[in-house]
């Protein structure tokens, strides 16, 4: 009977949390569907009378936002791949081939986690100036070029790749680079496909970096533009949320297709005894 | 011939590494090496135009930082924030993950894919969200405590109410990461301990004290670290829901960084700001480097709470 009771108690508090923590969401969704000004009426509705697509269209044809979105799904894209291989080859390198230095380098590299990026935000702006860059897409993909922690990542993982594997297909005549690619890539797959959920999100939803070097509209990120359209139509509750709609639901769709991967990133990344 | 095979394969490994470790080297590390001089100059718009006018001012921009009260007000409510933010946080994502761990659950994936949706949507884009929802008259949240009898509270713009309101919508934001963290860490205490203890007659309570808190200790230091660290590095809820206001109530340390830096183009200043920043986050690295033994361990850490911060 007690045990009942206890179990009726935490299903009931749990659905009340998730109640809350969904709520936000919810009503972004459905304020986005409302008639112009039905938002911000009193009472607050939960559900829009009539639901409409016309912030949507608003949006997307007046405002430019589909502009935007491009931008953040190319930009996102693009760092996602780029940094995928290039720290997959170093990941690997420093899990599985020996090079002098090897571990003083590795050791240097992870001091760079304890230094956050805004320390050097001001000096790599005035080279991204120095070299042209500022106001280019190329200056927001630059800084995300390569992760310590998605070198840190995958040599983790790499380190489990058993060497007589690796030594196996060297004796039957595999170069080096046919080894990184045949063998432990394939074997990587699981932490690459974790890495590149951790970048992709990383990058869509990213702000202060693209803040600083986009000036022109025309290349904003889904999230500078938003901040941007708050300026004028921060009164046009259903317009805002319609744009909050189509900046998250991105991030959304991703987590939940690939939910396994990211919840195992955080459990091999985070809790290592 | 062993040598010249080995000489190639290191060879190879060195084609591997060099391309991550350029674009790290050039974009991260000089950088970061170059904040240190600039924070030690007067650097300014003029400077950007021509170099010649780019002075040595030693340590004046910290020293001057130090007399400023707006910095010492964006100090102080960075760690207010970090106070109100962190502590919760923690608790209700050990709460959450306790109750997620409960073996009667029902729809265990279904609330852990609640508690954690919100930690990978766009910040930006629900700090506008709620922004909505704070609203004096026709927020949603002054609505529920309307019914019972509390309020209406000015969340945003009231300088006693905005940093505790953005604090309670980080907490919403946050906890799921730390809860993933925590659920994972008690799904790894051994079973047995469990079972001892249960034919030593402990109760569930005892249990969770004696057990499951002691064996989460080096989980709560990551957290901790991660948290704190996280709450430090505020910008975008203010930016987009206060601008800082009102009062400079919600100023936050990066805020200020931005403004010094990107709005009234003083580069020096705002490098240092970011320097001391970088040391406070430092000093609390330092307590996991000592707990746990090396960078190593510190280094999913200081990586994890905003995906976004990800470098």
């Amino acid at each position: 009977m007690k045990r009942a009771l206890g179990s009726v108690a935490l299903h009931a508090v749990l659905l009340f949390g998730a109640g809350i923590a969904l709520l936000p969401l919810v009503w972004m969704i459905a304020a986005s569907l409302m008639p112009a000004g039905e938002a911000s009426a009193y009472p607050p509705r939960l559900l829009p009378s009539a639901p409409t697509l016309q912030h949507y269209r608003e949006l997307w044809l007046r405002l430019d936002v589909a502009r935007a979105f491009a931008n953040s799904l190319g930009l996102a894209l693009a760092i996602t791949a780029v940094s995928l291989f290039l720290n997959s080859m170093a990941g690997y390198a420093f899990a599985k081939l020996s090079f002098r230095g090897r571990d003083r380098i590795f050791r240097g590299l992870l001091t760079a986690l304890v230094i956050p990026a805004q320390v050097g935000m001001l000096p790599l702006f005035l080279l991204l100036h120095e070299m042209g860059l500022i106001d280019t897409y190329a200056a927001v993909v630059i800084p995300g070029l390569a992760s310590v922690f998605g070198i840190f990542l995958v040599r983790q993982y790499a380190l489990s790749i058993p060497d007589s594997l690796l030594d196996a297909a060297r004796v039957d005549g595999a170069s080096e680079l046919r080894v990184y690619w045949s063998i432990a890539l394939p074997i990587l797959r699981p932490v690459l496909v974790t890495l590149a959920i951790f970048t992709f999100l990383g990058a869509w939803n990213d702000f202060l970096w693209p803040l600083i070097v986009l000036a022109d509209s025309d290349k904003y990120t889904l999230p500078v533009a938003l901040a941007n359209l708050l300026g004028e139509h921060a009164q046009d509750t259903e317009l805002m949320m319609a744009g909050a709609v189509l900046t998250v639901v991105p991030t959304i769709l991703v987590f939940l297709v690939l939910q396994r991967h990211y919840v195992s990133g955080i459990v091999s990344g985070g809790v290592k005894e | 011939m062993r040598a010249p095979r080995q000489s190639r394969r290191s060879g190879v490994a060195l084609a591997l590494v060099a391309p991550a470790l350029a674009a790290i080297a050039v974009f991260f590390f000089l950088p970061v090496g170059a904040a240190f001089l600039l924070s030690l100059t007067d650097f300014d718009l003029y400077a950007i135009a021509n170099r010649e006018n780019l002075r040595f001012v030693g340590i004046d921009n910290y020293t001057r930082l130090l007399g400023d009260p707006l910095f010492w007000r964006a100090l102080v409510n960075t760690a207010w924030f970090a106070l109100l933010a962190g502590p919760l946080t923690i608790a209700l994502a050990l709460g959450a993950a306790l109750a997620l761990d409960a073996r009667m659950l029902v729809g265990r994936s279904f609330f852990r894919t609640a508690f954690v949706v919100p930690v990978i949507t766009t910040l930006v884009a629900v700090a506008v969200v709620w922004r909505y929802l704070y609203h004096p008259r026709a927020g949603l949240l002054n609505y529920a405590l309307g019914a019972i009898g509390v309020g209406p509270i000015d969340w945003l713009g009231d300088p006693t109410y905005a940093m505790p309101a953005i604090a309670l919508m980080s907490i919403w934001k946050g906890f799921g990461f730390p809860m993933l963290v925590f659920l994972a860490s008690l799904q790894a205490i051994p079973e047995r301990l469990y079972e001892a203890a249960r034919i030593d007659g402990a109760g569930r309570w005892h249990q969770l004290c004696w057990i499951t808190l002691p064996m989460l200790r080096p989980t709560f230091v990551f957290v901790g670290v991660m948290t704190a660290i996280g709450a430090l590095q505020l910008f975008a809820e203010p930016y987009v829901m206060t601008g800082g206001g009102p009062a400079d109530s919600t100023l936050s340390l990066v805020l200020l960084m931005y403004r010094q830096g990107f709005r009234w183009w003083n580069l020096g200043p705002a490098t240092a700001v970011a320097f001391v920043l970088f040391a406070i986050m430092l000093a609390i690295s330092a307590v996991t480097l000592r707990q746990r033994g090396g960078v190593d361990s510190a280094a999913p850490a200081n990586a994890g709470w905003r995906p976004g911060a990800l470098r």
